[in-house]
């Protein structure tokens, strides 16, 4: 087992492997995110109160998943570069920092976006807008420190360091925003949290969730085989043709 | 050649730090300037009224400890960096967390602490109350401190970065939300007449944790900066 | 239901479709990206290879 996880770490096996597996995530991954497009557009019944805005969620409530879910595997990817001290895995955080902030971007826009028509205004400070916010900094940190340093090892771990700091302060950050949004509202409606739908009004926000993670597992694919090219540009293996 | 004692060593650098910082006045004095500079700024900025002005004081006076214990956070390790003085205490085979801890206690001592005694004054300038001045103070202490761990580790990953001082606050004023939210809202629980247990606590819950995994965070980040 | 219903969302369409499009945008943005930097390395190794 060991032996099947160094060879993964190896970059040529890396490079070959993730070139095969890349269009089984890609196109499976365009026809969820298209399905789920339709479904959440079209076949879905537009909900009681919300009418047709409520679609909005069908985007938006993934795209927020997306945010955290990548942070994570951000952070657990740098864990693993800085502890086991393999390459590949700070090529793969650096790759999801990108997705992984357009993604909280998309959450605001989107959220925002839906709250026009809902609540009158187009920004709110409920817990998972001001969440997501303080999410986008974590990345915009992330980013900011890797691109600070002109070597590219002291970027990989020092930015390892902030993603594990900043994967642990997140439930903190979470709970302690929960925790101030229900301040002043005393029988809160948490606003853009999930209502009590029906079952099948949910089917479009699974099938979107799968799809974005198929993108995210494309997207990593294609940016660490770049990645791995950038790393072992004088490595042999490269220079016998690959 | 015996080598000494980890207490020993630590206590050295805490002593080390505040004797020369003893002889650079102004270096000390200036966050505690710019703590009261940014306080005036709101009742410029809004009114004069000292009615409105009570009810964001435990909010302005919370936003400009942090702001001014950042700006002080960026020279933390810097000198010593420089002169090679952090390279041979990753050397010196003592344990790195407790040597850097030190040094962010004296830091504390000579920028969080005169925050926090400035506090009351600066705050009764905007309103607050007597009564909310136990919830500020107790608030301000346990925050300024937890503050200066996790601008420590900043300030590690960050050491020798151009224009550091700005990447610094923008990697640490996210994590130090919490910790705005959980002070400033104990003082204004305090100016209701509520108890501030609640938020109090949760601030301690967060310094403990800091404390016990921050320095674990700085001499990582620390080797980082210094081996490469 | 009929296109011109379909498109008008219920009276939603501005927000609808600016939430969608906005999502297709950063997908379609990321997807050029990704294959982008992919490319342009694949492209710097073949011409270090070939001037060796």
């Amino acid at each position: 087992m060991w032996l099947w996880f160094h060879k993964l770490a190896s970059p040529p096996h890396a490079y070959r492997l993730l070139g095969k597996m890349a269009p089984w995530f890609g196109w499976p991954a365009l026809a969820m995110i298209l399905l789920a497009t339709w479904w959440g557009l079209a076949r879905a019944p537009a909900d009681y109160q919300q009418g047709d805005a409520f679609r909005i969620l069908y985007v938006h409530a993934p795209s927020a998943w997306m945010s955290m879910f990548i942070y994570v595997a951000m952070a657990v990817a740098a864990a693993v570069g800085l502890i086991w001290r393999i390459k590949l895995a700070h090529a793969a955080a650096a790759a999801c920092a990108p997705i992984g902030a357009s993604f909280t971007f998309l959450a605001l826009a989107t959220g925002s976006i839906w709250g026009k028509p809902m609540w009158g205004t187009w920004w709110v400070w409920d817990a998972r807008l001001t969440s997501e916010l303080i999410l986008l900094f974590l990345y915009l940190g992330y980013m900011a420190l890797r691109s600070s340093f002109d070597d590219p090892q002291r970027a990989d771990r020092a930015s390892a360091v902030l993603a594990i700091v900043g994967v642990i302060n997140v439930p903190i950050i979470h709970y302690s925003v929960e925790w101030w949004t229900t301040l002043h509202q005393p029988a809160s409606v948490t606003k853009l949290d999930k209502p009590a739908i029906a079952l099948e009004m949910l089917y479009p926000l699974f099938i979107m969730i799968i799809g974005f993670q198929l993108y995210f597992g494309w997207a990593i694919s294609r940016r660490l085989r770049g990645e791995i090219l950038r790393r072992e540009r004088n490595a042999k293996w490269l220079q016998e043709g690959a | 050649m015996r080598r000494a004692a980890t207490s020993t060593a630590a206590n050295l650098v805490f002593r080390r730090d505040l004797t020369l910082a003893w002889r650079r006045w102004d270096e000390v004095a200036q966050p505690l300037i710019f703590y009261v500079v940014v306080t005036t700024l709101f009742p410029l900025a809004t009114t004069p009224d000292l009615a409105q002005l009570r009810v964001i004081s435990g909010g302005v006076v919370w936003v400009a400890a942090l702001l001014a214990s950042l700006l002080a956070l960026e020279s933390l390790f810097r000198s010593d960096v420089e002169d090679g003085t952090m390279e041979q205490w990753v050397l010196s085979g003592q344990p790195l967390g407790w040597l850097l801890l030190a040094k962010v206690a004296s830091h504390w001592v000579l920028t969080g602490l005169p925050l926090v005694i400035m506090a009351p004054v600066v705050g009764t300038a905007l309103g607050l109350p007597f009564d909310a001045w136990g919830a500020l103070v107790a608030s301000l202490l346990l925050g300024t401190a937890t503050l200066s761990v996790l601008g420590g580790i900043g300030a590690a990953l960050t050491v020798g970065v151009r224009r550091g001082s700005v990447l610094l606050s923008l990697l640490v004023l996210p994590l130090a939300m919490p910790l705005l939210i959980f002070g400033s809202r104990a003082v204004g629980m305090a100016m209701d007449g509520e108890s501030p247990a609640g938020p109090l606590q949760l601030l301690a819950a967060i310094f403990f944790l800091t404390l016990s995994l921050g320095p674990l965070a700085m001499s990582a980040a620390i080797r980082i900066s210094v081996e490469t | 239901m009929d296109l011109q219903e379909f498109l008008r969302m219920g009276g939603y369409a501005g927000y609808v479709w600016t939430a969608y499009g906005l999502t297709a945008l950063v997908l379609l943005l990321n997807w050029i990206a990704a294959r982008r930097s992919e490319a342009r390395e694949q492209e710097s190794a073949r011409r270090r290879s070939r001037a060796d």
